[in-house]
């Protein structure tokens, strides 16, 4: 018989029982037949069961058979114990679907490898230098000449690849009517074949396609796009789609499985390099560098090679450069380059995330080891329930082995159980999280696949989870000798509980501790939400829409006011005005500042422009001289804020009593000249680009800008800002879109976004970080008092008769309680102060997450054991109240 | 699993079965007892307790194959009969048998 047929036994256990009795049946009454005396036959065969037992060793495989027995027995405990094990089964699903989620999470964004041929090979080109006021700083964007150069220059040992970074833009199949957003990528022609990746629909670039620039109109469309926009059509090759003024025309659809080279979003439309209207420019890094290294290449020498050629082109640009300070000139040519390994592709995402993502999975994984000392401490309860049984176990030959399998048997069970349970769980919880991290502008897509990669990390959280609380009671239970256990019941087995309840109080001590970590840090991650969300913003951003738009045949500064006023007759508009862009949009332009035909600044000042009314409608408080007038233009005047005032001006008032108003200073431009500004009014503090950064010197300037002879310049883009009466902001942006598109006056509305919009875009990982670590600290604070409860509901019940005893001999409740919670108290104590440590250890490694909050003050410590001493009561009241309750005579009798 | 082993007394009792159902194939349990009490003139007699573990070890050894059939009586019983393998371990079992009874009569010879 093969072993398949004896598992095959194992498995209709019951049916070859069967079998076996029916053979000795018939061998029965084969006797009975010969004329043989039933009885005497029946004497003479023996018993029945023994035979059976007999034969069916030999039939099935022994060990399988004890498991499947084991399985069966391990099934009726859980099953007796119905609440233990609902409640270690949820526990545990909660806490390893968290994990694989985590898990999830983690490998898509972050440890997957890009499905491109040869990912190992892949590197990305940074820089790192220091920034204007010498802090380290790291950028990996590059100029398209000076890549031209390093591509060049590796030649033959690596090949350079150039990808944009994706940007969600504006771009229609039809008329401008039907305007839609599109993840548009600007790639090197030689991509998709130096990748090796193949069309799945047309053909996808070649180095033809990146030749010179602005002559390659084509685009491939991603598969996910090409699914999702056009439903596998297979004519939209041929058809056009226009992107600002150049139309371009769909030549292929890409690989199923590539979705762009940044892990967070996914690219829909790959346009080649030499579309982009920067391809030429030497001082615009709005692109990666990816490099392909030859197998057996050494990497250092390459490196030293390419930072060379791109110093050096930096040296030359900069040549002729004037109003750059010195520093400043040091910082763009002075810097590192780094080959950086980008197996799994590189995105902002990746870095905003990274650090943000691992202190979810060490909460996660803390959570874990929480739930295990849970279910640890519950099946060491049970097994001293089972002390009598194990022994009896014992005493009949069963060896240690053995029982050891038994009580993992059960171990494995409730795993599997709430493995099962948790991958539910992790099934929804990965894709919530990433829409948790979107924001309506720019939201995320993570691609979440479930392979083997998700599969293995189960089956090995599954074994280890096991391992983990399973393994030591087993190991105790199974040392029980049956001797003591026999003789006198569970109080006499010696030293036993001694040992057994010191186990569970240590486990109790770890999970304090990791409770107080997990709640310590979800307190910090609060605390940072909250600064953030409450720092005074120096402007109202409720009911304030933005209308960022496009005059594509350029228009004066007095039509973009007409539109403006057009805009504010529609009914629900409070007010309108015009600047270049939104605060807090991230862009940026900036430029050293001079007073007086002094030198250039090292530190920079940032610049906007902005309409008359601009301050009014945002309900920013000028705190001298006046708004802006029609009459003022670029260049001529200028708002300052407070900081630009205490940064560039104070400096020549030493005695610091001065008015700003009417002071002027000069913005040094690249040509060497100077462009004066005279400060007409100073504006309260506002962040300019990000809400985290210290307040930066802003000055703004009028949107009017004129020329030389005083000429009014045409602007081609800008942003409405309109301030709405309240309702639905949205609603009020489509329509005013609308009426835009309808006077017919050459504006059209690219972007649509409310200014809390993007406020709230810059604490989405603060909102995630806050959100999950609540939650995370409410589930282990919820685990450590279901553990720390039924501990010591156990420790009342094994001393039931002790208590009822000295009930007896006239202990009083406070006496009885100091019995029941005391050791309890210390553990907890012990507990929180390990917390505190862990806790100050970590928090220095968390700490660029947070925002104006110090992981050492009083309150954030205080916080975290307050709320664990709260928990801790909660779960001991009613142990205590129990034993309170204790009625020695019961006990007495019942001796 | 060790099912390869053999005693000297339960090598014996599988000598016995497999040459009984060498000569007469089909056989169930109680007749191959039968059959080994009335062939050796009932000196020996299989205990019916060891017959069905050794049985079955054959089985799994794969020397004996085994089926079910419907008696008369509506009853079912379980015939044994030889398997390839069988005929070789019975060769090999006899040889085994003869090599070690002549030994022992030498040894009561000698005495």
């Amino acid at each position: 018989m093969s072993l398949w047929t004896r598992v095959q036994d194992v498995l209709r256990g019951d049916r070859l029982n069967r079998e076996l009795d029916e053979e000795f049946e018939s061998h029965i009454d084969e006797a009975v037949a010969q004329g043989r005396d039933a009885d005497e036959a029946r004497r003479a065969f023996g018993s029945a069961l023994r035979q059976r037992e007999a034969s069916r060793a030999v039939r099935v495989a022994g060990w399988l058979d004890g498991l499947r027995a084991d399985v069966i027995f391990g099934w009726r405990q859980l099953k007796r114990n119905r609440v233990t094990s609902a409640a270690a089964v949820l526990s545990l699903a909660l806490a390893m679907g968290a994990c694989v989620s985590a898990f999830r999470l983690i490998d898509a964004l972050l440890l997957r490898p890009l499905p491109v041929m040869h990912p190992e090979r892949l590197y990305g080109l940074a820089r790192h230098g220091f920034d204007s006021r010498n802090a380290p700083n790291s950028w990996d964007g590059w100029a398209y000449p000076d890549f031209a150069l390093m591509r060049a220059a590796a030649k033959g040992d690596a090949e350079l690849i150039a990808t944009s970074y994706t940007d969600r833009l504006d771009l229609t199949y039809a008329t401008d009517e039907e305007m839609e957003k599109g993840y548009v990528q600007y790639v090197s022609g030689w991509m998709f074949d130096s990748l090796g990746l193949k069309p799945s629909l047309g053909r996808l670039f070649t180095e033809a396609d990146d030749r010179s620039p602005g002559a390659h109109p084509h685009a491939v469309l991603s598969y996910d796009y090409w699914v999702r926009r056009f439903g596998r059509d297979q004519k939209v090759i041929g058809r056009t789609l226009r992107l600002g003024d150049q139309i371009f025309e769909i030549v292929g659809v890409g690989p199923e499985s590539f979705t762009g080279t940044e892990p967070g979003t996914v690219t829909e439309i790959f346009l080649p390099t030499m579309m982009h209207r920067w391809v030429t420019r030497p001082d615009a890094d709005w692109h990666r560098a990816l490099a392909i290294v030859r197998p057996g290449v050494a990497i250092e020498p390459l490196r030293a090679k390419l930072q060379a050629v791109s110093s050096n082109f930096d040296a030359e640009r900069l040549k002729g450069a004037k109003g750059l300070s010195r520093h400043a000139y040091d910082s763009f040519v002075n810097y590192r380059l780094s080959f950086d390994a980008a197996a799994s592709g590189i995105s902002v995402m990746q870095e905003d995330y990274r650090r943000a993502l691992t202190w979810i999975g060490v909460l996660v994984g803390l959570v874990l080891l929480i739930a295990c000392a849970n279910v640890a401490n519950l099946m060491t309860a049970q097994s001293a329930a089972r002390a009598r049984e194990m022994a009896l176990r014992v005493s009949i030959g069963a060896g240690r082995a053995r029982l050891v399998q038994m009580v993992m048997v059960e171990s494995a069970l409730l795993a599997l159980g709430a493995a099962a349970l948790g991958s539910v769980l992790a099934w929804q919880a990965a894709p919530l999280v990433v829409r948790l991290i979107g924001t309506p502008d720019n939201p995320a897509r993570l691609i979440l696949p479930a392979d083997w990669r998700v599969l293995g990390f189960g089956v090995a959280l599954v074994v280890g989870v096991m391992l983990l609380f399973g393994l030591l009671p087993a190991l105790r239970a199974s040392a029980v000798k049956p001797a003591d256990a026999l003789k006198g019941g569970a109080l006499a087995s010696g030293n036993d509980p001694l040992a057994r309840r010191r186990m569970m109080h240590g486990m109790i001590a770890a999970q304090v501790a990791f409770c107080f970590l997990v709640v310590f840090v979800a307190g910090l991650f609060v605390a940072t939400f909250n600064r953030l969300s409450h720092k005074p913003l120096g402007f109202d951003a409720s009911g304030l829409l933005l209308l960022e738009s496009l005059a594509p045949q350029g228009k004066s500064p007095a039509a973009w006011a007409q539109m403006g006023e057009t805009l504010r007759a529609v009914p629900g508009v409070a007010g309108v005005a015009e600047s270049g862009w939104p605060l807090m949009s991230t862009g940026a332009w900036n430029g050293s500042i001079a007073l007086n035909g002094g030198p250039p600044s090292v530190d920079w000042g940032y610049f906007l422009t902005v309409s008359p009314g601009w301050f009014e409608t945002m309900k920013m408080r000028m705190i001298a001289g006046r708004e802006f007038r029609a009459s003022d233009a670029f260049p001529g005047a200028a708002v300052v804020n407070e900081t630009f005032v205490r940064m560039f001006l104070a400096g020549a008032h030493p005695n610091g009593n001065f008015d700003p108003v009417g002071m002027t200073f000069e913005k040094p431009e690249g040509d060497g000249t100077r462009t004066r500004f005279q400060v007409v009014g100073v504006v309260a503090d506002a962040p300019y680009r990000y809400v985290r950064e210290a307040t930066l010197p802003v000055a703004f300037m009028p949107y009017r800008g004129v020329d030389a002879k005083g000429v009014e310049q045409a602007q081609y883009g800008g942003t409405f800002l309109v301030r709405a009466t309240g309702g639905d902001l949205l609603a009020l942006g489509a329509e005013l879109r609308r009426k835009m598109a309808q006077t017919g006056a050459g504006f059209r509305v690219s972007n649509v976004q409310t200014q809390q919009g993007l406020l709230d875009a810059q604490t989405v990982r603060e909102r995630m970080l806050a959100m999950l670590g609540v939650f995370f600290a409410g589930v282990a604070l919820l685990l450590a008092g279901l553990g720390l409860y039924g501990v010591l509901n156990y420790s009342v019940l094994q001393r039931r008769r002790e208590i009822g005893i000295r009930v007896a001999v006239g202990a009083r409740g406070a006496s009885i309680a100091r019995l029941v919670a005391g050791s309890v108290f210390t553990m907890v104590t012990v507990g929180v102060l390990a917390g505190v440590g862990l806790g100050l250890g970590s928090a220095r490694y968390i700490e660029a997450l947070f925002y104006q909050v110090k992981a050492s003050d009083a309150g954030m410590l205080m916080l975290p054991s307050a709320v664990i001493l709260a928990v801790v009561v909660a779960a001991t009241v009613p142990a205590v109240m129990r034993a309170l309750r204790v009625d020695p005579a019961e006990i007495l009798r019942a001796e | 699993m060790g099912l390869k082993k053999t005693d000297s007394l339960q090598g014996s009792l599988d000598l016995l079965v497999l040459k009984i159902l060498s000569r007469r194939p089909k056989l169930h349990g109680y007749a191959i007892m039968t059959a080994i009490k009335e062939s050796s003139g009932e000196v020996l007699s299989a205990e019916e307790g060891s017959l069905y573990p050794a049985l079955h070890r054959m089985e799994e050894a794969g020397w004996i194959r085994a089926e079910w059939v419907v008696k008369e009586s509506g009853k079912r019983a379980r015939l044994y009969q030889l398997s390839a393998a069988g005929k070789k371990q019975l060769a090999a079992e006899e040889t085994r048998w003869q090599v070690v009874s002549s030994a022992i009569n030498r040894v009561l010879r000698e005495a």
